[in-house]
């Protein structure tokens, strides 16, 4: 009887813990607020924009962030998602919106079995050069490739109706579509981060030749990490896609898979809110300079953030407001 | 006339030619990144940005200072390995005791902005450099014809890789330079100048790319986005070869280049690409690449 009591009254830890799952849920319920108003605060296409890239950034810090992979490639699987999406639409107009981008993720996922297995026979400077030079490759491939529109690329894609009945042609409706598929993909990565799974890459990164030693097949969790994310990164490319009835070269272009890991740094890698904040800052500011006479200056822009970042800002903006807040209220 | 499997011979040793000169800007590049690697441990994304740095130097040396070809072949280099001593010095000692995936983001960032302030101010399409009077013309070898330049870009660069070779494996400095590759808290404890010796060596990396940007000025056009596009065919082939080894990097940049030479004539298609899928091989069959020395 007395061990049921004692099981009964929650420890002090517990109880912290519990406030704290507590105080995490209130938080996103007011986040998925946001988004749900926003439509009617901001413009609907350039929050799909933000929503899209925030997608691919999380996509991104899943890899460098919990399993300290950096790759450099990130590109090709936005791009590959994008154009076999863009492709399917265009071509086959009995196809529904949701079975394309199931099937630009897929193309994501493949892509990613493929790089995955190759790039992570090499560490850490390596695997960035092994990735880049792939999505060249890629890039390459979608310059001679018959069904990307070569240096045009894909144009007037159908967004066609969700479900076969609800048209997504309004913004409105494409903006909860793509919010949607945003949860899914965000609810995908926290689960992955808190899962066990989560925790294995979390020791990987720290300490690789301790996780072998503790008898972990390192090389099975780093490559399911990455075709994960790439997986990911495809959904966001088809849902981009999808959004601006386009798929380019730009989405395939070293400079998209340098973008994305500065978003993650100037958010806050290893962090699950900073990628959102990064795309967010890095879109609008591209969206800003494109308007004003600094709009010939936006890659050198986002080159002095990157070397700001590196020199004084590691943490990244979450990274270094989650520190200040332990320093101070904890 | 002679063919070689259906290909007129003239037409493939013109290839094979081109082939070898891409080379050995390949060999060039990957050298300069092997070095810096060695004893800094970052890759230095900004070294296509360098090479880009010195094929304008040299340009804008000609055109408002008058400055010929000859001068600029060894001024440039001196220049723009000066001033990646400087961000050597001020930048990337800063963060030298980080992760070194770090030095790669800084860099990357440090190529953007000179790649983008450049493009505002000469656009993105190239600009035309002359050939040196001295080298103009070409021989006519019987097989093929060789215009001078290229010839000339050859042997120069040949040159300075077998000399930084010479330097770095027979000399006392070299021998710094190997044994602070190795251990350099040690080297410092032994009273050597790390420091000094890792701005030196970062500024003589720069300064191979730099004099390989000058060589290519007037062989092909001189634009702000010629070294990142480069970069990442030298990437792999650093990927190929390894960065452990001075002659591996030579060897496996002169040869990369002749198998693109290779593939422009029998399969065009696949000129570009070629690179990337003799990496995905190496990577399947020897991982660690063809002269590495990591496990």
């Amino acid at each position: 009887m007395a061990t049921t009591e004692t099981a009964r009254i929650p420890s002090a830890a517990m109880q912290r813990q519990r406030r704290a799952n507590m105080r995490r849920n209130m938080f996103y319920l007011a986040l998925i607020v946001i988004g749900l108003v926003a439509p009617f605060l901001a413009y609907p296409v350039f929050l799909m924009k933000i929503l899209c890239f925030a997608l691919f950034a999380c996509s991104f810090n899943l890899l460098l962030g919990y399993a300290g992979l950096l790759s450099f490639g990130h590109a090709a699987f936005l791009a590959t998602g994008g154009y076999v999406t863009g492709y399917l639409l265009s071509s086959y107009p009995g196809i529904t919106p949701e079975v394309g981008i199931l099937i630009g993720t897929l193309a994501g996922v493949a892509l990613g079995v493929v790089f995955g297995a190759l790039s992570i026979r090499r560490q850490g400077i390596y695997f960035a050069m092994v990735t880049l030079a792939l999505a060249q490759l890629m890039f390459f491939f979608f310059i001679q490739a018959p069904f990307t529109g070569g240096e045009d690329g894909l144009h007037g894609v159908v967004r066609g109706h969700f479900l076969g009945f609800i048209s997504l042609d309004d913004n409105l409706s494409m903006y909860y579509f793509v919010f949607a598929v945003f949860l899914i993909g965000f609810a995908i990565i926290q689960r992955t981060v808190h899962s066990p799974f989560g925790q294995v890459l979390k020791a990987i990164r720290e300490n690789e030749p301790r996780a072998v030693s503790l008898g972990y097949n390192v090389d099975a969790y780093k490559l399911l990490a990455f075709v994960i994310s790439a997986g990911l990164a495809g959904l966001a490319g088809s849902t981009k896609t999808l959004v601006f009835q386009l798929a380019s070269l730009t989405d395939a272009h070293w400079h998209m898979s340098g973008e994305v890991i500065l978003m993650t740094l100037l958010g806050g890698v290893g962090t699950l809110l900073g990628p959102i904040m990064g795309a967010g800052i890095v879109v609008s500011l591209q969206h800003l300079l494109a308007q004003s006479p600094l709009g010939n200056w936006v890659s050198v822009i986002l080159g002095l953030i990157f070397v700001v970042c590196v020199l004084s800002f590691r943490s990244g903006i979450v990274g270094e407001l989650a520190k200040s807040y332990r320093k101070n209220f904890k | 006339m002679m063919m070689i499997f259906g290909v007129p011979l003239a037409a493939f040793t013109g290839q094979l030619m081109l082939g070898l000169i891409n080379g050995a800007f390949y060999a060039l590049l990957s050298l300069g990144l092997a070095v810096i690697f060695g004893l800094l441990k970052i890759v230095n994304f900004a070294h296509g940005a360098m090479y880009m740095l010195g094929a304008f130097a040299t340009l804008l040396g000609m055109q408002y200072l008058g400055i010929n070809y000859w001068v600029s072949l060894i001024l440039v280099p001196l220049v723009v390995g000066g001033f990646g001593m400087l961000i050597e010095r001020f930048i990337l000692r800063r963060i030298s005791h980080l992760d070194h995936l770090y030095g790669l983001l800084l860099t990357f960032g440090l190529a953007l902005i000179f790649e983008g302030t450049l493009v505002n101010f000469f656009g993105v399409s190239g600009l035309r450099y002359p050939t040196p009077e001295l080298l103009q013309g070409g021989y006519n070898l019987g097989f093929m014809f060789l215009p001078i330049y290229r010839g000339w870009v050859l042997l120069a660069a040949l040159v300075v890789c077998l000399g930084t070779w010479f330097i770095i494996e027979r000399t006392r400095l070299g021998a710094y330079l190997r044994a602070g590759t190795e251990n350099s808290a040690l080297m410092q404890a032994f009273g050597v100048n790390v420091p000094l010796l890792i701005t030196l060596t970062y500024g003589f990396g720069v300064a191979l790319a730099a004099f390989a940007g000058v060589l290519a000025a007037p062989l092909y056009p001189v634009s702000p986005t010629m070294g990142s596009s480069l970069l990442i065919v030298v990437f792999a082939v650093v990927v190929i070869g390894g960065m452990g080894s001075i002659l591996g990097s030579i060897i496996t940049g002169l040869a990369m280049g002749l198998i693109e030479g290779l593939t422009k004539v029998y399969y065009p298609e696949a000129a570009n690409t070629v690179i990337f899928l003799v990496m995905i091989l190496v990577l399947m069959l020897r991982p660690a690449g063809l002269f590495g020395k990591e496990a």
